[in-house]
């Protein structure tokens, strides 16, 4: 094929393999892409779906036991499939570059940014020394960062994330290659840096005059950033069309599943989310037929039997599938969520008053300077029982430290939890161990919170034998009743956590949580190690279980849309500080304070029609030493003098919703607080 | 309305232990370490009984023999038959080094936890000790003890023992502070666990693993050590021997050209070590679940 109309990169009949010591993986299978020069082609699938081989492959930097089956690829017309290493090399870098996930393990820790940044420049375009620290600074002033000069000595550890990611950008582009693959780029940055970051990409595309494949697992990068969509599932493209016209009208039933399994700020509390049922197939024995038929709504025989092929529906739309569906799912086609019954008002059953939490430089300070990290400095909030309060903020601000006070695992510095009655800080030994029974928690990472050498079995019966309730008979009844609650069969008693899915294990840690009955969960990301159409299950199963046994959530998350589906109550976390709180729609739909705005402003929505909103600039300061007053004045595009010298007291917008801000979006209630 | 979560179809039953099996199982320089110290344990230890020689009375008639039908491995200056010889040195060799690498394991593990578990200023203490006692030549200190002692298995292993925890005691360490910040001892807290339950069914069994391991590599070098003490002339006193004494007479008469004195003691030695290398190297990987695929 010549590269016509602009066509860069021609991906055809693309598969890839793993070959592992006894099995080998069916990673890619059969794959089709189209690069054009200055368009963004968004590749989207779930983990595990083969995307990011997708990207190796077309990088010529597969694993060990990786290897190219079938296809070609093709640079301007030229073959790259098979292709000798030398020759690989020179077109790696230079004429193709690519960006990973995680800045701080692509960049080299002993090497200086000038030096990296140089290093293409001086091996592709053969610049003298001199030269490419000439082209380094004008690479690094071009991703946007501040005093290219200083920062040519810098080292990667003395830069944010958000920097390194940029340092990044800047060596993979210093030799202007035709094509960017951007392999999940913003997945390890907070959301305010990723819409920073994702602008970033996209402006120089355009200054470039580049093609960029950008591989991401969230709907919301591709609805915004990439012109085509072409959606992956278990190794092979199910779905390409033009980015508006796949998000309107798309025709593969798992185009249209991963969209509404998407939690979005408009999504209706009342209603249970969109979830897909099941678990992707497993690669080292992909079944015979179209690879999504057994969760698929739409299946027939035919699926079970037949893979269906690609093939274009319309110019620029393709799609694999026997049955196509038309257009996205209606909402209101989910069931509504039993509601939560409204427990009596016995005052709040969780207590926060004034949490401080400060990591000292230890008593054995022998090296270096005492400082000390300021986590949590004054936090208070209350939780009203059966309700479910939200934390939302940046990673870094102490919101996880928050969680370990509340459930007791780490001592406050200073200010008390209470929790139905009992105030944490003052119990010890075994009223304490007692107490624990009401306040349970979910771990980020289900894998890290089972206990590997133990079975399911061992495991579910743990809270009871550390709490020394009931007999073995007795547990082992509760527990199968624990396992039925959060779907799971009792087969996996005799099974050991490492032969489990994500979302499995995020099922078995729920059930843990529960067998103790406990009155409140402290939730810290339940559910952002998951995919999404697993997240969804997970977080219609904790919103049911609330319903049925009347609990009290505290979610906690980085993630908007997750805490606005689930939380009644929501507090804005920024350095330490709880800048604002309020209901859910106070804080969703009529924030005060600036921070709280540029946070939903930068979420990414699934869909391609939302407008562009303000952006907050910069990284958040560093907790060893918080900016005077307002913490957020850094970044604030409000602040004003006044804000670096006085600390803003929380003021009252409406019933229970009160931000500390100076300068706020909105006007406060007359009624100044005292204190 | 999808609560009900297909379990993946798993096609067998696995359990973490027979895993680790499997996986060993399939590392073909492990089972060759394996069969080399069954093979030798029982050449050592079933070996004299059907092999008879006279190891306790000298015989200088018959000393320096080389190997011919009825001494295998020809004499030694005192007139002992070599084979014979191989087999009782042997004995006291991989003794010395099983117990000498569980004593030092068992104190290196005890230490090593008690320190890891409390943390902050005992931590610090107790790890400066071992750094302290790591910086003092070990060999000068076991060659003191061993001259105050008098010299047999069960105190070569005590000294021995008594010298190399430390390098197990940073391990534990080190091992025992990564798994405390291991989400599921978290979980065991907030579900009410008592610290003795958390140590001893989360912390104990998650760090065997390492300790196992280690295990193996000290009767290696307990093996090593202790074949240098007998070289240097530390070894067992007579009539006992171990391979490290047997080498070091050995290389009086090495002018003479008495290389049987020499080559098959030290490939017994070579062998071991080699054997108890590759086992642990093996069990290293098959107990790392990272490392272990479903």
């Amino acid at each position: 094929m010549m590269a016509g109309d602009g066509e860069v990169l021609a991906v055809e009949g693309l598969s890839a393999g793993i070959r592992l010591r006894t099995s080998a993986v069916d990673a890619v299978n059969g794959v089709d892409l189209l690069l054009r020069k200055g368009e963004t082609l968004g590749l989207v699938g779930e983990s595990g779906s083969g995307k990011s081989m997708t990207g190796l492959s077309i990088m010529g930097l597969l694993p060990s036991g990786g290897h190219v089956a079938a296809g070609s690829i093709k640079l301007e017309g030229r073959e790259l499939v098979g292709l000798p290493e030398r020759q690989y090399r020179r077109i790696r870098g230079n004429e193709i570059a690519m960006i990973f996930q995680d800045p701080m393990t692509s960049l080299n820790p002993t090497k200086t940014i000038g030096e990296q940044v140089a290093e293409p420049i001086r091996l592709h375009l053969g610049a003298s020394a001199g030269q490419a620290r000439e082209r380094a600074l004008e690479m690094l002033a071009l991703v946007g960062i501040a005093r290219p000069a200083e920062r040519l000595g810098s080292y990667p550890h003395e830069l944010s994330g958000g920097l390194r990611q940029r340092v990044m950008i800047a060596m993979a582009l210093s030799c202007e290659p035709k094509v960017l693959i951007a392999d999940e780029p913003t997945t390890a940055l907070d959301v305010t840096v990723q819409a920073q970051v994702l602008r970033l990409l996209h402006d120089l595309k355009d200054r470039l005059g580049m093609a960029m494949l950008l591989i991401t697992h969230d709907m919301g990068v591709i609805a915004r950033w990439a012109d085509r969509v072409s959606v992956m599932y278990a190794g092979g493209i199910v779905e390409s069309a033009p980015t508006r016209e796949l998000f309107t009208g798309m025709r593969h039933p798992y185009t249209q599943a991963l969209l509404a399994c998407t939690p979005r700020l408009t999504q209706p509390r009342e209603n249970t989310l969109y979830s897909i049922a099941g678990a992707p197939p497993d690669l080292l024995d992909p079944p015979a037929g179209c690879r999504f038929a057994a969760r698929c709504a739409h299946a027939t025989e035919r699926c079970e039997s037949e893979a269906p092929p690609l093939a274009a529906t319309r110019p620029g739309h393709t799609l694999a599938c026997w049955h196509p569906v038309d257009g996205p799912l209606d909402p209101a086609t989910t069931p509504a969520q039993a509601p939560v019954p409204d427990t009596e008002q016995a005052g709040p059953v969780l207590d926060v008053d004034d949490l401080v939490k400060e990591y000292g430089g230890g008593r054995f300070a022998l090296r270096g300077l005492k400082r000390s990290v300021k986590a949590v400095s004054g936090v208070s909030f209350a939780v009203e029982p059966g309700r479910t309060f939200g934390l939302v903020g940046e990673s870094g601000c102490g919101k996880s430290t928050l969680a370990k006070m509340i459930v007791a695992l780490e001592p406050p510095s200073s200010g008390s939890v209470t929790a139905l009655g009992g105030k944490l800080n003052e119990l010890r030994g075994r009223a304490l161990r007692r107490h624990r029974r009401n306040l349970q928690m979910m771990f980020q990472d289900p894998l890290d919170a089972l206990d590997p050498r133990m079975r399911i079995g061992a495991i579910l019966r743990e809270p009871f034998e550390a709490q020394g309730i009931g007999t073995a008979a007795e547990q082992l009844a509760a527990i199968r009743e624990l396992l039925d609650e959060v779907g799971l069969p009792h087969s996996v008693l005799e099974r050991y956590p490492h032969e489990f899915s994500g979302g499995q294990r995020q099922r078995i840690a729920l059930a843990r949580a529960l067998a103790l009955n406990p009155r409140v969960i402290v939730a810290d990301e339940p559910v952002s190690a998951l995919d999404v159409s697993v997240r969804s299950q997970v977080l219609n199963l904790m919103k049911r279980l609330q319903a049925k046994h009347g609990l009290t959530y505290v979610v906690i998350s980085h993630d908007l849309t997750v805490v606005r589906y689930m939380a009644d109550a929501v507090g804005v976390m920024y350095l330490g500080k709880l800048v604002e709180v309020g209901s859910s729609d106070d804080i969703y739909l009529r924030p005060a304070h600036p921070y709280t705005a540029g946070l939903l402003a930068a979420i990414p929505e699934p869909d391609p029609d939302a407008g562009d909103r303000i952006e907050i600039g910069s990284e958040m300061p560093s907790p060893y030493e918080p900016p005077s007053g307002c913490r957020f004045r850094t970044r604030c595009p409000r602040a004003q003098a006044r804000c670096a010298e006085e600390e803003p007291q929380p003021r009252d917008f409406d019933p229970g919703h009160s931000a500390a801000c100076h300068f706020p979006l909105r006007e406060p209630q007359v009624t100044v607080r005292t204190g | 309305m999808t609560e009900t979560a297909t379990a993946r179809p798993v096609p067998e039953l696995t359990s973490g232990w027979r895993l680790a099996v499997r996986s060993f199982a399939q590392n073909r320089l492990a089972v060759l370490g394996v069969g080399i110290i069954v093979a030798l344990v029982l050449f050592c230890f079933a070996g004299p009984h059907l092999y008879v020689t006279e190891q306790i009375t000298v015989d200088p008639v018959s000393s320096l023999l080389p190997p011919d039908a009825a001494h295998p491995l020809g004499t030694d200056a005192q007139g002992f038959d070599v084979l014979g010889r191989i087999m009782r040195g042997g004995q006291a060799s991989l003794q010395i080094g099983l117990f000498a690498a569980l004593i030092a394991t068992a104190i290196g593990t005890l230490y090593g936890t008690v320190a890891g578990l409390a943390g902050g200023v005992v931590d610090g203490v107790m790890m400066r000790v071992v750094d302290t006692l790591l910086s003092i030549p070990f060999l000068f200190i076991v060659l003191i003890a061993a001259t105050r002692f008098s010299s047999t298995v069960l105190s070569l292993s005590l000294i021995l023992g008594a010298f190399s925890w430390l390098a197990p005691a940073r391990l534990v360490r080190a091992e025992v502070l990564s798994l405390r910040s291991r989400g599921f001892v978290a979980a065991a807290t907030v579900m009410g666990a008592t610290k003795l339950r958390i140590i001893t069914r989360h912390l104990i069994p998650n760090a065997l693993g390492v300790v196992i391991v280690n295990i193996t590599f000290q009767v290696a070098d307990a093996i090593i050590a202790v074949s240098l003490l007998g070289f240097l002339g530390f070894g067992l006193n007579y009539p006992d021997v171990e391979w490290g004494t047997q080498l070091s007479e050995g290389v009086s008469y090495l002018f003479e050209g008495a290389w049987w004195l020499i080559y098959p003691v030290g490939g017994c030695l070579v062998l071991v070590v080699m054997a108890f290398n590759f086992v642990g190297d093996a069990l290293r990987d098959s107990i790392d679940v990272r490392l272990r695929r479903r």
